[in-house]
């Protein structure tokens, strides 16, 4: 039934569902985004139109995840998850919501009318809207954790190759090196290196490839050590290929499959990561919404009962973020492992 | 079948069985109506190619079918009693005690954190009650009982200490240690060299006589079963397509399929000019592509419509044999006296200058013991080829052979520039390559000199297009650059090794095997090869298409009056094939010379075991029994003297394991290194011959 299905639909979704085109809407999707949350203050008036075209390319690659992935209903729902974050992201100017910044009626509990003003999750102890503040704050998260998350990738990758490809020396030298940055506890580290560079968005992506680069080298360099036995890099070798071209062309296209699941787990610690740092004092700054941030300011009001919405909301956002990228990590394993 | 046998009850019944796989494409029928009756005492060959179900009927035996596969009809009566009525206990009581399986990969049945005397104590603790101390005792007796040398020594050790030969032992010995009536063999020496193969295949006929367990013996290789079996079952695409005992099935075959089989085995006979392999047309049909009525159909060259394709076809009795049957409709219709079908003949290939020389090539690898703060470990020499000379003309086929660590892969190696001689000259025209690694060759050096692989799934990278993969060596080698040149060349080189052209845009997940090594093969020749190296390259595919293949890369060769050096093991392809032959051992040439040299006496004594080692599947041949004792020696730890002197049956102590044996040359290039006298070596018997006329009468 499946196979006419596709026969009769529109051929677009099919033509869309190539590479280039996925790469392209993800472009489209990610670099309005970036420049919103890292560069939104240069952008100046300009900063209103920018996300408009990412909402759709949000839609259509979720569209496109989904017929991708229907063979496993976990990935489905992970990837439900995570795209209605990035949706939330994208669309957030164009809400209609409350300035997330402006203190309006300190200590309002959710579902509660005041004035002409209807607060849906209540506002803060400074009084502002914390619907508002979830949405807005979902947008940090998610560049800077994706962004720390990619850079450790081509760094982590980049060794990993080397390490495993040309061996030798290169690999004692490195593979030294990530067994010292792996013998420190994570936050330990990350706290040692923000706490030396300043805290900002630009640091985090710095200590989260310190933190996460040498576990990364450590899964390309198995996995290079493995491929490079097989037949098609000798056949590369004895046609005399440079070494770069073999550990970019013939070895990474090839470990792709294990690290794409490797990082959609890796999302997930990076976000807990981040969170984590902005609680402590040592990630973003205030006042702009985070959700860690909104954790961190409301954590002695929400001692009392009456007030732990303030520390529930951000923490199940968080929440639901991280499951989604743990549940997309196991449907694409559960996908791989079928065939 | 005697008047006794027929009183007998069946070790093993299996009437209108049928097996299928449930997947996301849906039910998958994977061996539809198979029938086989075993008696006490006999052993049942079960042939066929991947894909043709021989490995589910093994594991529907043993009730052991993973949560996706299901019998879906027929029964299994073992000893009279249908399994499939069969408790979960009542089964679990009879594997392992009862029935018990061998499976290909030795190193995979055995735990590899317990030792082999636990391992083996289980099964007597398990089903026979007893005792750790008289089970390990009667594992001791067992392992004497397999042939193995100290068996105490070996009780102790875990699987990785001992050799892959001595593993397959300890497996089979762990499956008699309950005394089964039924041992089922899943290619038990597929993964070994062949010289040890022939010890255990010994193993297994001596085990036959002695025990009388009656066994199910699985194989690819019809010379194996000829070995070891008294019926015979083929298989073809699920079905069983000819059953009968292994005489009339050899010798009077009455399936087209079976017929194709030996038509596109190399037999002694066949000859690469004068009589050439077939191929069976196809490939396999995958298991939910099946055509209607005969699977075989589409490949048969005595297909007819409306016969052939009518609907499920039964299987025949063949007339005056009720033993002998067969699934072909037509098979009464067809003159079966004719001889096997033969291929066109082809002119011999006149071989030119000397392309390839190598004088004394040496290659020694100094292992360095330590790391990155270890200074001053120890060091050793492994010496992976010791003084190779020989010397390969244009357009001839130089044939490598040797089991596994005698250095043919190191001397590929160096030969491809991606090691450095140690020592000695290879030269390539006039280019000296043993010392010029491959990134100081310089792009015509290297296309002169290409290479097949021998793994068909491990020769293209899964990421990239076929033609996207030939491409890259044509513009490497600079045969051209401009896209749309290029896109000729690698549709013309599509056209040559037979593959439809727009194979260029698919990846090599949608490719067979087969197709998958003729790629390789169009790949090696991109750039006009002055010299091939094919490793094994069609070891690894089924016997069906083999020949295809062979006869492919021959073609090519002939066009293009290429040299190729074929590193292979197996003595009956390279005698096809091969102009002349190096036999090599433990890094040393020990014999080399014309094919027909080789393979007649004087013999080396290594040669001599090689040969009598390879099974060979025709009745006709009489070969002599020759079982080499031991395992191949580690070549870090090579014995003294003549390398094989720890194997040979020849061995003269005091001298041949003291000092290395000269070079006896008997003409025309035929070299021997052994101490034995010229005259000796000469006296030696053929190793294979036709059986006597009065034989054959019989």
């Amino acid at each position: 039934m499946a196979v006419t299905e596709i026969q009769s639909g529109p051929s677009l979704l099919d033509r869309l569902s190539r590479p280039k085109p996925v790469i392209a809407l993800a472009l489209l999707l990610w670099l309005p985004l970036t420049a919103y949350v890292m560069f939104g203050h240069r952008l100046g008036s300009g900063a209103q139109n920018v996300l408009l075209p990412a909402i759709p390319a949000t839609v259509l690659l979720y569209v496109l995840g989904v017929r991708a992935f229907r063979e496993s209903r976990v990935a489905v729902i992970g990837l439900t998850l995570v795209f209605f974050w990035l949706l939330m992201a994208v669309s957030a100017p164009y809400l209609p919501l409350m300035d997330p910044n402006k203190p309006i009626a300190p200590f309002t509990t959710p579902f509660t009318e005041r004035g002409d003003l209807f607060f849906w999750l209540g506002t803060d102890f400074k009084g502002r809207d914390m619907l508002s503040r979830m949405i807005w704050g979902c947008q940090r998260v998610l560049v800077w954790g994706v962004t720390a998350t990619m850079v450790a990738y081509v760094v982590g990758a980049m060794f990993g190759l080397i390490s495993g490809y040309l061996a030798g020396w290169w690999d004692e030298i490195i593979s030294f090196v990530a067994n010292v940055l792996l013998s420190f506890p994570v936050m330990v580290l990350f706290i040692v290196i923000l706490n030396y560079l300043g805290p900002s968005g630009f640091n985090i992506v710095v200590a989260v490839t310190f933190a996460s680069a040498p576990a990364i080298m450590r899964i390309v360099r198995g996995l290079a050590l493995d491929i490079k036995t097989r037949d098609y890099v000798y056949a590369a070798q004895t046609r005399g290929e440079h070494p770069l071209y073999i550990m970019i062309f013939e070895l990474l296209p090839n470990v792709r499959g294990p690290i794409i699941v490797d990082a959609c787990l890796r999302l997930g610690y990076t976000t807990v990561a981040i969170t984590t740092l902005t609680f402590l004092g040592l990630g973003l700054q205030p006042p702009d919404p985070d959700w860690g941030l909104m954790i961190r300011e409301s954590a002695r009001t929400a001692m009392l009962w009456k007030f732990s919405y303030m520390l529930l909301v951000p923490a199940l956002a968080v929440s639901s973020l991280i499951l989604g990228f743990n549940l997309l990590a196991d449907g694409l394993r559960e996908m791989s492992l079928r065939d | 079948m005697s008047a006794e046998a027929a009183e007998q009850v069946p070790v093993l019944e299996c009437r209108n069985l049928c097996i299928s796989y449930y997947t996301r494409a849906g039910e998958i029928p994977a061996v539809v109506d198979f029938n086989l009756k075993l008696m006490p005492g006999e052993a049942h060959g079960i042939v066929g190619e991947s894909g043709c179900g021989k490995s589910t009927v093994a594991l529907a035996i043993m009730q052991y079918m993973g949560r996706n596969g299901a019998i879906v009809g027929g029964e299994i009566l073992f000893e009279g009693r249908d399994m499939r009525q069969m408790s979960e206990e009542e089964l679990r009581q009879i594997r392992g005690s009862r029935i018990a399986m061998v499976y290909q990969e030795p190193m995979a049945s055995l735990n590899p954190s317990m030792t082999i005397g636990d391992q083996l104590a289980e099964v007597p603790i398990y089903h026979d009650g007893l005792s750790e101390r008289e089970a390990l005792a009667r594992a001791e007796e067992m392992l004497a009982k397999v042939r193995l040398p100290d068996p105490k020594r070996i009780l102790a050790s875990y699987p990785h200490q001992i050799s892959g030969g001595q593993q397959q032992r300890v497996v089979i010995a762990m499956a008699l240690l309950s005394n089964p009536k039924l041992l089922l063999l899943d290619e038990p020496t597929t993964a070994l060299d062949v010289t040890v193969e022939a010890g255990i295949v010994e193993l297994i006929n001596e085990i036959a006589e002695e025990f009388g367990t009656s066994m199910i013996y699985i194989s690819h290789n019809l010379g194996l079963i000829l070995e070891t079996c008294d019926r015979l079952t083929v298989m073809y695409s699920g079905e069983a397509v000819e059953v009968g005992d292994i005489h009339d099935v050899f010798d009077e075959m009455r399936h087209p399929y079976t017929r194709g089989l030996f038509g596109s085995i190399p037999l002694p006979g066949a000859d690469k000019n004068a009589h050439p392999l077939v191929a069976i047309p196809g490939q396999l049909p995958l298991p939910h592509e099946r055509p209607r009525g005969c699977n075989f159909g589409p490949r048969c060259t005595f297909f007819r419509t409306g016969v052939c394709d009518a609907g499920p076809l039964p299987m025949h009795a063949v007339p005056g044999d009720a033993d002998h049957r067969v699934r072909c409709e037509r098979f009464e219709e067809i003159d079966w006296n004719r001889d096997l079908p033969k291929g066109e003949a082809k002119p011999p290939v006149e071989p030119g200058d000397v392309v390839l020389s190598v004088e004394d090539m040496t290659k020694h690898y100094l292992i360095e013991e330590g790391g990155l703060f270890v200074v001053g470990g120890s060091e050793r020499v492994v010496k992976a080829n010791e003084k190779l000379s020989f010397t390969a003309r244009e357009a001839e086929t130089v044939a490598i052979v040797g089991e596994s660590g005698c250095g043919k892969s190191t001397f590929a190696k160096v030969l491809m520039g991606l090691e450095d001689a140690t020592d000695g000259k290879v030269m390539l025209g006039n280019v000296e390559l043993g010392g010029l690694p491959v990134q100081r060759r310089n792009a015509e050096t290297i296309s002169k000199l290409q290479m097949v692989f021998q793994n068909p799934f491990d020769t293209l990278n899964p990421s990239h297009s076929v033609g996207s993969q030939i491409a890259r060596v044509i513009r490497k080698f600079g045969v051209a650059s401009k896209d749309e040149e290029v896109e000729a060349i690698v549709h013309r080189l599509l056209d040559t090794v037979k593959l439809p052209r727009d194979f260029a845009r698919r990846k090599p997940r949608q490719l067979s095997g087969g197709q998958k090594q003729r790629v390789g093969i169009a790949r090696a020749f991109a750039g006009n090869p002055k010299v091939v190296i094919a490793d094994e390259p069609v070891s690894a595919l089924d016997v069906s298409v083999q020949a295809a293949v062979t006869e492919l890369l021959m073609d090519i060769q002939r066009q293009n009056r290429t040299t190729m050096l074929f590193i292979s093991h197996d003595l009956s392809v390279v005698r096809y094939l091969a102009d002349r032959v190096v036999v090599m051992y433990l890094g040393r040439i020990m014999e080399q010379g014309t094919t027909e040299d080789i393979f007649a006496p004087p013999y080396h004594p290594y040669t001599e075991a090689l040969l009598a080692a390879v099974p060979i599947a025709d009745t006709r041949i009489e070969k002599r029994h020759i079982v080499l004792k031991g395992e191949i020696p580690s070549p870090t730890n090579p014995p003294k003297g003549c390398p094989f002197s720890t194997r040979c049956p020849y061995m003269m102590p005091g001298t041949c394991d003291a000092e290395l044996p000269p070079l006896r040359d008997f003409g025309e290039g035929h070299r021997i290194l052994c101490h034995l006298d010229p005259a000796e070596l000469t006296a030696m018997e053929p190793v294979i011959k036709p059986k006597s006329e009065a034989a054959e009468r019989l």
